[in-house]
């Protein structure tokens, strides 16, 4: 019965916590970052260095007046933050965090689950957060909403099927669909996936930060160009749920990419017997250093590299990334069989 | 018990869906109640052990294909079926007559499927050596229905190539 029901709980709700708050201290780490890039020292004043910006910001948002246009699609307009935010938040529940700990006498899994079709979960549900966007556009009745809306959505649905293509090259390598299973082929194979799929780690990434509607892919949301993009009629902690969507997003895609490519919860060089001492720092902490590691990158991307004009980011993804990632799977494919 | 009760309360959601489907107003409604429609149709596979087409099931047709439906019904705008007939009498009418056809060909297959015997074909897991939702997916894929495999493999780039034809102004 506790296993059943109460460790699950209870995992789910400091997943869902930790999550949340991470996602409140990624927004100030990225003003830090490109402060500190751009050689000044960004948020100072709330709290020593800063540290106490998240929850200033969340207050902020908490309690905005929270408007809605008129004659804008009332169920639409209410549900658009929240089809975002979900998904965002349900993928973690198979996103691998460490092996086993054991606590009290229990042996508890540092996993929310494990099914066995969890890389094909973690698209699909990426898939439905595409409604999110298209529908804040269109419920807000208005037109810079609804250009960019539409925008984002197709270079989400886009960069998803490049997305999607470098996932299968991982898993025919690693032969299943669960992701526990392919940090336990990352072990069992010695290496770690990076290693064996350098251009399909690459177009992951590249799709990954397109997939987020980061920079330099971040057209839909740039206040340059669209005003606030799709989420311009919104306000207070609708467009903080926005907000909280992206970042869990881009911890999701770090995941992701740590759990594929960099070993999950492995240590470095896992074959290497002179380095096992490594395996006495725990596996969940190599995976949160792997996953600030990709988000540092994300947020340097950010700081460095000027926007994609539209044409340009479409281009990239259909007749770059996606033909790059078929070869990929086709060369896996073929080395897969003959070696 | 448990799994007659996840089903039959699934049905319930699916069916009520459909009809919210075809009576809402707005078609953007009716759109999003398609995409509810599917992600339970999603849960049924689940309830029947088959996580594989569920996830397929949310991945291609909620994800997909309804996201293209979004798209062009948000820029279509429609207010009305372009075709529907002026006079209301008329058109239910009609309508009435073609349910009652399809009612007649439901109630046929069901009578005609509950005379046959219990049992369809044998079931997968006898005849090949693989095991998993995934690996049986992908075996009776390339072994005993590969042509059709390859056979909607070139359907779907018929239609493809059909799309970029009519949209292009000069090829």
């Amino acid at each position: 019965m506790v296993e059943i029901v109460i460790i699950p709980l209870l995992k789910i709700v400091i997943v869902l916590v930790a999550v949340l708050a991470g996602v409140a201290y990624l927004v100030l780490l990225e003003r830090k970052v490109i402060a500190w890039v751009q050689v000044r020292l960004g948020p100072m004043r709330v709290g020593p260095h800063g540290i106490l910006q998240p929850v200033a910001d969340g207050l902020k948002l908490f309690l905005k007046e929270d408007i809605t246009p008129a004659r804008a699609d009332r169920w639409v307009y209410t549900a658009a933050p929240i089809i975002s935010l979900v998904p965002a938040l349900i993928v973690f529940a198979v996103i691998p965090f460490g092996r086993d700990v054991h606590l009290f006498g229990l042996t508890v899994s540092l996993y929310v689950a494990d099914i066995n079709v969890g890389l094909l979960y973690i698209v699909s549900v990426a898939s439905i957060g595409v409604y999110g966007l298209i529908l804040a556009g269109y419920s807000s009745n208005s037109k810079y909403p609804l250009l960019s809306s539409l925008r984002a959505s197709a270079q989400l649905i886009s960069y998803e099927v490049a997305v999607t293509m470098t996932l299968v090259s991982v898993i025919l390598l690693a032969g299943t669909l669960s992701m526990v299973g392919i940090v336990e082929a990352q072990r069992e194979a010695g290496i770690w996936f990076f290693f064996a799929q350098p251009l399909a780690f690459a177009i992951y990434l590249i799709g990954g930060l397109a997939e987020t509607n980061r920079s330099p892919f971040d057209l839909p949301e740039a206040e340059q160009e669209l005003v606030g993009g799709f989420h311009t009629e919104y306000s207070g902690m609708r467009f903080a749920f926005f907000f909280l969507a992206e970042y869990a997003n881009m911890i999701v895609i770090s995941g992701v990419a740590a759990t594929l490519f960099f070993g999950g919860w492995l240590p470095p060089f896992p074959n290497v017997a002179a380095l096992s001492f490594l395996g006495f720092v725990p596996g969940w902490i190599w995976f949160l250093l792997k996953v600030l590691f990709f988000l540092y990158v994300f947020l340097w991307i950010r700081a460095t590299l000027p926007r994609y004009r539209y044409d340009q980011l479409m281009r990239l993804g259909w007749k770059v990334l996606i033909p790059l990632a078929i070869a990929n799977v086709i060369l896996t494919g073929v080395a897969t069989v003959w070696l | 018990m448990a799994e007659a009760l996840a089903f039959y309360s699934l049905a319930a959601f699916i069916l009520g869906f459909a009809v919210l489907v075809i009576t809402a107003r707005n078609t953007v409604h009716s759109v999003l109640f398609l995409v509810v429609n599917f992600l339970f149709v999603a849960a049924l596979y689940v309830v029947l052990h088959a996580e594989f087409l569920a996830v397929i099931q949310v991945l291609v047709y909620a994800g997909g294909i309804v996201v293209l439906y979004l798209f062009v019904v948000m820029l279509v705008n429609l207010k009305r079926p372009p075709e529907a007939h002026q006079d209301p009498r008329r058109r239910s009418r009609l309508g009435l007559v073609v349910s009652g056809i399809v009612l007649a060909q439901l109630v046929a297959i069901a009578a005609f499927s509950a005379t046959q015997a219990a049992g369809g074909p044998a079931p997968v897991e006898a005849s090949v050596p693989v095991a998993g939702n995934v690996e049986l997916v992908g075996w009776q894929l390339y072994t005993t229905y590969l042509v059709p495999f390859e056979v909607a493999s070139m359907l779907l780039l018929a239609a493809m190539i059909g799309a970029i034809i009519l949209a292009k102004r000069e090829l």
